[in-house]
């Protein structure tokens, strides 16, 4: 088992045919089980084509009707990619996947709304995806550096999952499902969710929990953990060091009103028994740790 | 993106809400041309800079007479307006905003943001009005109401009302209130706003509510739809290191220390500031260079780093997920060489291409210190930054 993604899991791919589309789709598909996995592309302006071989449709519900996909990952450039969103969610998808950066946070408050009692999960957006290893890539993540295991690793940042993934790796510890919820504030599947279901996977033994400066939802995860969480979790929160006010690459990124800092959400995971560490490098030796 | 109150009164205007009538003035002659205009017997001249608490800094004074609007704008124009959120140096005031007075009764506080939690836009209002109201949440959060906003109704009549009685505004007053805050809702939205404050708004003894103050800033990743706001923009209130970076693509913050990293993924290059402190180091900035950094996107931010006079050192950490560390080594040699580099320089890569990029590293013939994972990267750079690496 793993979480969300597995061998079985088969994706259409929302702007294919652009530049960073067709990079990712072909990493994706070299990887693991990706060549069956990816099995359909989307273009309004090309159905009937096709990119080396995985075939356009028109719209993602053409596309699952013809392929049976219940997943779709993103690469919508920012001022469409909430209306690449809404088509998935109005075909019914079980996961979209959006790894765009950018997107308007009106449009995605908006997405959002239109999202409520529907049962469409929403990774992301601005996220390098999820990746199980050994099965199933979807996203930009480097496949190589991960390894098949029962560790599980949830985080804000695409580099810093990147970083403990390796980490992770170089100890012989291989990972359940790598999960990166993005950096938006306005965004889909959150650290809480995430856990939810690693707590529920009986591959995954143990979770690196990566977050950041802004918003409340490590402190919302860390008091799930507290009342809920069967099995040892550590983390890390990345900007002790960022100034309040600015805004630290991602849109999400920002100490307002004197709240989302990296203190207060070390010092709520530190009450919730998650052990942290302030040392970026030392992630993965704090997991082998509490093995 | 932040503009000045006067432009966010001109976007005020647009959407039927209440302001003084005011006259923006970039010189004291104007300021007094602007002030005959308006006609008096009072007039308010506001300093125009991007932070708060101008007033407390002395960038606001009343002015009962030409020539006191005459001292008064001669006195703040080109003053250095320190604020507690300008930082000690202060912000140089370039414009001025001349309004007629208004008979103050009562200051109430109006501001939205975005509400992560619910995915909403949320409406604070409060009866504490001319308040830092980080202040009042922290001392009295009970004076703040709240209403989250549908995005699909907009801010309901009855929501309005509400909350406009709730914060004390006399029942006379309640439609104008009323018109205030849906126009501030819809200039939110339309606008894509990411922060909107109204503080004070005020009764005034004839029971006009009028917006005495107005601060609007904006989703940066909206402005592409907004070219109307993006003239508003005036880079004399912004750090032109983060101009620069800005025009390359480049994501960066000047910062206090003599460190500069050069890091791909905000997340690792929070973290990489980090573990410089952590390591009895100081950063020089956080620097972000995206996904999809070219040479020359990294001997731009090479440039704009070693802009700074006190940096002493650098370091490089790159891991390679839609970026390459052999394009990431290319751009560093490229860099190093086209900037002349005389500080030491750490490079930390890995991820896809690593050995190929460390090739590359090694047979350019630079004196680049190389380092195998953050720590010992950090490490060595904060060695490096103090000389004692030799």
């Amino acid at each position: 088992m793993s979480i969300l993604v597995d061998r079985n899991t088969k994706v259409i791919t929302q702007g294919i045919t652009g530049k960073t589309g067709q990079f990712h789709t072909r990493m994706c598909r070299d990887y693991a089980n990706g060549r069956a996995a990816f099995v359909a592309g989307v273009n309004p302006k090309k159905p009937g084509e096709s990119f080396e071989g995985i075939p356009i449709y028109a719209t993602v519900k053409e596309a699952r009707a013809a392929t049976g996909a219940t997943v779709s990952v993103i690469y919508v450039p920012p001022p469409f990619a909430a209306a690449a969103i809404d088509e998935a969610v109005d075909a019914g998808l079980d996961l979209v996947v959006c790894i765009t950066e950018g997107i308007p946070v009106r449009d995605m408050i908006r997405t959002r709304d239109r999202m409520r009692g529907r049962k469409t999960l929403l990774l992301g957006p601005n996220c390098p995806g999820v990746i199980t290893p050994d099965e199933i890539k979807i996203g930009i993540m480097p496949g190589h550096i991960h390894r098949k295991g029962r560790i599980g690793v949830v985080s804000r940042s695409g580099t810093l999952t990147y970083e403990a993934v390796g980490q992770l790796t170089e100890l012989g510890l291989g990972q359940s499902t790598a999960v990166g919820i993005g950096g938006d504030p306005v965004n889909g599947l959150k650290h809480i969710d995430i856990l939810k279901r690693f707590n529920d996977d009986p591959e995954t033994d143990a979770v690196i929990m990566i977050g950041e400066i802004g918003g409340g939802d490590e402190e919302a995860a860390a008091a799930w953990v507290k009342a809920n969480m069967k099995k040892p979790v550590v983390g890390f929160i990345a900007g002790v060091t960022a100034p309040p006010g600015k805004r630290m690459g991602h849109a999400g990124a920002i100490i307002s009103g004197g709240k989302g800092t990296a203190q207060e959400k070390l010092a709520a995971m530190e009450d919730a028994g998650i052990k942290v560490t302030r040392n970026p490098a030392e992630m993965g030796k704090l997991l082998k740790s509490v093995l | 993106m932040k503009i000045h109150e006067y432009q966010g009164k001109e976007i005020f205007r647009r959407y039927g809400m209440s302001v003084p009538r005011g006259i923006p003035a970039f010189s004291v002659d104007e300021a007094v041309a602007a002030a005959k205009s308006l006609g008096g017997p009072v007039w308010v001249v506001k300093a125009q800079i991007h932070a708060g608490g101008r007033g407390k800094g002395g960038g606001v004074k009343v002015a009962k007479s030409l020539d006191d609007v005459k001292a008064r704008a001669s006195e703040i124009l080109g003053m250095q307006l320190v604020t507690h959120q300008t930082g000690p140096a202060g912000q140089k005031v370039r414009r001025l905003l001349i309004e007629e007075g208004a008979d103050i009764r009562k200051e109430l506080y109006v501001g939205m943001v975005v509400d992560r939690a619910s995915q909403r836009v949320v409406l604070m209002a409060s009866s504490e009005g001319g308040m830092d109201i980080e202040e009042v949440a922290a001392k009295t959060p009970e004076k703040i109401e709240r209403v989250t906003i549908d995005p699909k109704t907009g801010l309901t009549d009855a929501d309005a009302d509400d909350v406009a009685r709730k914060i004390g505004v006399p029942e006379g007053s309640i439609g104008q209130a009323r018109t205030i805050l849906q126009g501030l809702y819809r200039a939110f939205d339309e606008t894509d706003a990411s922060l909107a404050e109204i503080n004070p708004l005020v009764i005034t003894g004839d029971g006009k509510v009028i917006a005495l103050d107005a601060k609007l800033n904006f989703d940066d990743n909206a402005l592409f739809r907004h070219p109307d706001i993006v003239e508003m923009r005036d880079l004399d209130e912004e750090d032109p290191n983060e101009i620069a970076a800005s025009k390359f693509d480049l994501s960066y913050i000047s910062l206090d220390g003599n460190i500069g990293c050069l890091v791909n993924g905000a997340g690792l290059a929070m973290a990489t500031m980090d573990v410089i402190k952590l390591y009895g180091g100081e950063p020089a900035n956080f620097l972000d260079v995206g996904g999809g950094a070219t040479a020359e996107k990294v001997t731009e931010a090479f440039k704009i780093m070693l802009r700074n006079p006190h940096l002493k050192a650098i370091l490089v950490n790159i891991f390679g997920g839609i970026m390459k560390c052999d394009t990431i080594a290319e751009g560093v040699i490229a860099a190093s060489k086209a900037v002349g580099l005389k500080v030491p320089l750490v490079v930390r890569m890995k991820g896809t291409n690593e050995e190929l990029g460390r090739k590359i590293l090694a047979d350019s013939g630079l004196p680049i210190i190389s380092a195998n994972d953050m720590a010992q990267a950090a490490e060595k750079v904060v060695a490096a930054a103090k000389g004692a690496s030799k």
